[in-house]
């Protein structure tokens, strides 16, 4: 395994640098679009939630694979030239941020609507209400089931190995086909994986303890 | 001068008829009282008022703006009229003193210090000075409603509503906040319409009194008249003889 290691890690480390590029970009995409989706999934007007919940149904009754699939092949047949980590991005991101939005979107009922009842005759609008009354405690209470989905958001990544996309999964392919070396391959995979999802777990939890 | 006016104001929730034909003059500076049996639209009838809920015909003027018109900015109406609920709806992520300061600050741009300033002499005024870092959570019911009432004094508002400030407080809380409400009906020109069980409340602040029953205004008699003679309606006087071990 040393050998294998010290043959292959700069393929290795490719692939981690990818995957951990991959995760953040998407972490902050699905964050800001899922919340997005979550306000609007709550607007007073039917028009704008029946636009929020038909994003949010597409994209989460949809397997993973097929999306990142979708955006590899049909974008640069009529959109723009896309490679296989941009699409596969993109897809995570669209993904995961219909599940934040319903995570959001349950924090948010989960603050008394009292508040913003409170907030609006105090001469704040909807918009401001929101920001520093509503969306504040909202977070609060679903980093919890937010860093599942940041974890698991870590975990998918590894679709972008269906797409050419260089990531960590994609790599140990190459490597176990390569050496033949298969278990090893795909413990060290499984390590590095760790290596992102455990720091990130372990500090959603301080976050929560932070907050609480 | 009229802060609040309606003209045959018709308010509908889905098919429930909430409000019936109202036609009510409100003047700048009046403490005007509501009372009714619950459920006959008295709380809705001051949520109209700050747009809290939309009415579906009728005029609805207040502080010269029209409530009827769609394009009115109810944001800027809102920032005159002032609301204080029966649960409190203090913001839970903020302090006693930044519940007070936060509209001022975001929504009238008043500068620091002398938003500072103004919210203590607010806790001041409430009795509540040494609370001003406490959270929500930490406070009584009582304590939590001047509070709300100091968050929407902040604003210096011309009209404050009040929608049964006292009905979700502990008996030995509720003088505490009348208090501070009599403080302001009489020694401010500000306009106050006041939902309320609390006769005693009424007779001593209120320029009128209101009776209203199952969405429509039977009443709208001067404070003496209506508890000096008689309530001129049976559906009033009956109401009050109910109430009477209240007073």
């Amino acid at each position: 395994m040393i050998n294998l290691i010290s043959s292959q890690w700069q393929p290795l480390l490719l692939g981690l640098w990818n995957t951990i590029l991959c995760s953040v970009i998407a972490l902050i995409g699905s964050l800001i679009i899922g919340t997005f989706f979550a306000l609007l999934e709550i607007s007073q007007k039917r028009v704008i939630r029946v636009i929020g919940s038909v994003y949010v149904e597409v994209f989460r009754n949809i397997p993973l694979l097929v999306i990142a699939m979708g955006f590899f092949l049909i974008v640069p047949m009529y959109i723009a030239k896309i490679n296989g980590f941009t699409a596969g991005t993109i897809g995570l991101t669209l993904y995961t941020s219909a599940f934040i939005a319903e995570t959001v979107r349950a924090g948010i009922n989960s603050v008394e609507t009292g508040q913003l009842e409170g907030a609006l005759a105090n001469g704040m609008t909807y918009t401001q209400a929101m920001r520093y009354i509503i969306l504040p405690q909202a977070f609060k209470v679903v980093i919890p089931p937010l860093g599942n989905q940041f974890i698991n958001l870590v975990k998918n990544s590894s679709v972008l190995a269906f797409v050419a996309g260089f990531d960590l999964m994609y790599q140990g392919n190459l490597i176990a086909n390569d050496t033949l070396q298969t278990m090893p391959t795909y413990f060290i995979v499984g390590v590095l994986y760790l290596i992102i999802t455990l720091p990130l777990s372990y500090y959603m939890r301080h976050l929560e303890k932070k907050l609480a | 001068m009229s802060m609040i006016e309606f003209h045959n104001v018709e308010k509908y929730y889905g098919k429930f008829h909430a409000l019936k034909n109202i036609n009510l003059n409100v003047d700048a500076g009046e403490t005007v009282v509501l009372i009714g049996p619950s459920g006959s639209g008295k709380s809705t009838l001051i949520r109209t008022i700050n747009g809290l809920d939309p009415i579906q015909s009728g005029k609805l003027i207040v502080n010269n703006y029209d409530l009827s018109d769609k394009k009115t900015n109810i944001n800027k109406l809102r920032r005159d009229v002032g609301m204080v609920f029966q649960h409190f709806n203090l913001y839970q992520n903020k302090t006693v003193l930044e519940n007070i300061m936060l509209a001022p600050r975001i929504v009238l741009k008043r500068p620091e210090d002398e938003n500072h300033e103004l919210a203590m002499q607010l806790l001041n005024k409430v009795g509540l000075a040494n609370k001003a870092d406490s959270m929500p959570s930490q406070l009584s019911g009582g304590q939590k409603q001047r509070i709300a009432i100091a968050r929407s004094l902040a604003m210096q508002p011309k009209c404050l509503l009040f929608d049964e400030p006292t009905s979700a407080l502990d008996p030995e809380m509720i003088d505490d906040v009348l208090d501070v409400m009599k403080d302001i009906a009489k020694n401010s020109n500000m306009t106050m319409l006041v939902v309320t069980h609390e006769m005693g409340f009424a007779r001593a602040v209120a320029d009128r009194v209101i009776f209203m029953a199952d969405g429509q205004i039977l009443e709208d008699d001067s404070t003496e008249k209506f508890f000096g003679d008689q309530p001129s309606t049976d559906r009033a006087r009956e109401f009050m003889s109910k109430i009477s071990g209240h007073l």
